[in-house]
């Protein structure tokens, strides 16, 4: 894993959505948005419902619906768990 | 033709006709066991990373939630029961029954009161026929779990048990479900479900590692209060798909025995019928003689 990108694994309940690098990630919590850049403190949130953007090294966005769940960060692995959760 | 090649030639019918169904019943459920054993692994990731998170929380912080600690008394326990819709699965439904069964003595010779949660018809009808009571139960879609309805159990059960006892709660869940070990083989598993031990489970990550101190949004207590429920789902639609993938695999080895079964049959049959008309044939063939033989005397004698 390189230092200036995060891994990213979007898993619903009855399949694994999507994973790959990228290089910024920003998702809804109950708290209010987060922005997730390489080098994030561990964490764990909780997701409110919306939307997760995912940035790729290339700068291309994903946008992935996520809702009911949580959020995990450590040594660059970012994990999205949801109940229900799309790519859009 | 005589009666009794008659009888021979109807059971050979009759046996073909079952080793259509049993045969097709057989093709069946081995297309199906592919597909429910992709679910499983499709599943894995979300209850790796939910039991990762659990484990993560349980580890760094100190906080007594009411789904871990054991309480000081447990006077009623639930047991919940993953059975099949449909029979015709070999001893896929019984297993699990009879496990039910020895883990209620067990429960009740500690002084337990025990409760069902009952999943799939044939437990229904099992608990029905035995006039035994029971909470709930979901019948229905066995063979093709949702997750919807193992978040329906997952909210009975945590009603139940943040419940108080005297307002007809329970203390204490277990699971009781088939587990997919390979085609050929399949086990009953009993799981305490809760009080949770969160260490116990196959996905359980490597001793060695060490957790990062995590930072918790909003705080630990609400996070875990989030993740418990979460995590009870993602073990109960395990155990769902596992229960599904096993009924499968249960309904095709014991349709591919049955298909023997009526091929030895077929061939008994004929084997039988063959030796019944050959019989038949001499019968005859030895009253024409005898006949003829009578007929030539008699004409002699006159």
């Amino acid at each position: 894993m390189s230092a200036n990108t995060l891994q990213v694994n979007l898993v619903a309940a009855d399949q694994a959505v999507w994973s790959g690098a990228a290089k910024m990630v920003v998702a809804k919590t109950v708290e209010g948005e987060i922005g997730l850049l390489p080098g994030h403190e561990p964490l764990l949130a909780i997701l409110g419902d919306g939307e997760v953007r995912i940035t790729l090294p290339e700068g291309e966005v994903i946008k992935a619906s996520a809702a009911e769940g949580f959020l995990s960060v450590e040594h660059n692995v970012v994990t999205v768990v949801a109940r229900h959760a799309a790519i859009l | 033709m005589g009666a009794q090649l008659r009888v021979y030639r109807q059971k050979i019918k009759s046996a073909q006709t079952t080793k259509k169904i049993t045969r097709a019943m057989e093709l069946i459920s081995a297309s199906r066991i592919a597909k429910a054993q992709q679910r499983v692994v499709a599943s894995t990731p979300y209850a790796r990373a939910v039991t990762r998170a659990v484990s993560a929380v349980a580890t760094y912080s100190n906080v007594d939630h009411p789904l871990t600690t054991e309480p000081t008394r447990i006077d009623r326990a639930a047991i919940v029961v993953f059975t099949s819709d449909r029979g015709l699965a070999g001893a896929f439904s019984s297993n699990v029954l009879k496990e039910t069964d020895q883990l209620t003595a067990l429960l009740q010779s500690q002084g337990k009161e025990v409760v069902y949660y009952l999943v799939g018809r044939k437990s229904v009808s099992f608990f029905g026929f035995r006039r035994r009571a029971s909470v709930r139960s979901w019948t229905g879609g066995t063979d093709l779990p949702q997750f919807d309805t193992a978040k329906e159990i997952a909210d009975a059960i945590l009603e139940a048990f943040k419940t108080d006892y005297k307002d007809g709660g329970v203390d204490e869940i277990h699971v009781v479900y088939n587990r997919f070990v390979s085609m050929i083989s399949q086990v009953p598993e009993v799981v305490r479900l809760l009080p949770l031990e969160v260490v116990e489970g196959e996905q359980k990550p490597s001793a060695d590692e060490v957790f990062p101190l995590y930072e918790f949004e909003p705080d630990v207590t609400k996070v875990l209060d989030a993740l418990l429920p979460v995590y009870i789902e993602s073990r109960l639609f395990n155990a769902m798909l596992q229960s599904a993938a096993s009924e499968h695999a249960a309904r095709q080895k014991a349709m591919k025995s049955a298909t023997d079964n009526a091929e030895k049959l077929i061939l008994n049959y004929t084997r039988l019928s063959n030796s019944a008309r050959q019989a038949e044939i001499t019968q005859q063939i030895s009253e024409i003689v005898g006949g003829a033989d009578a007929l030539s005397s008699a004409g002699k004698e006159d």
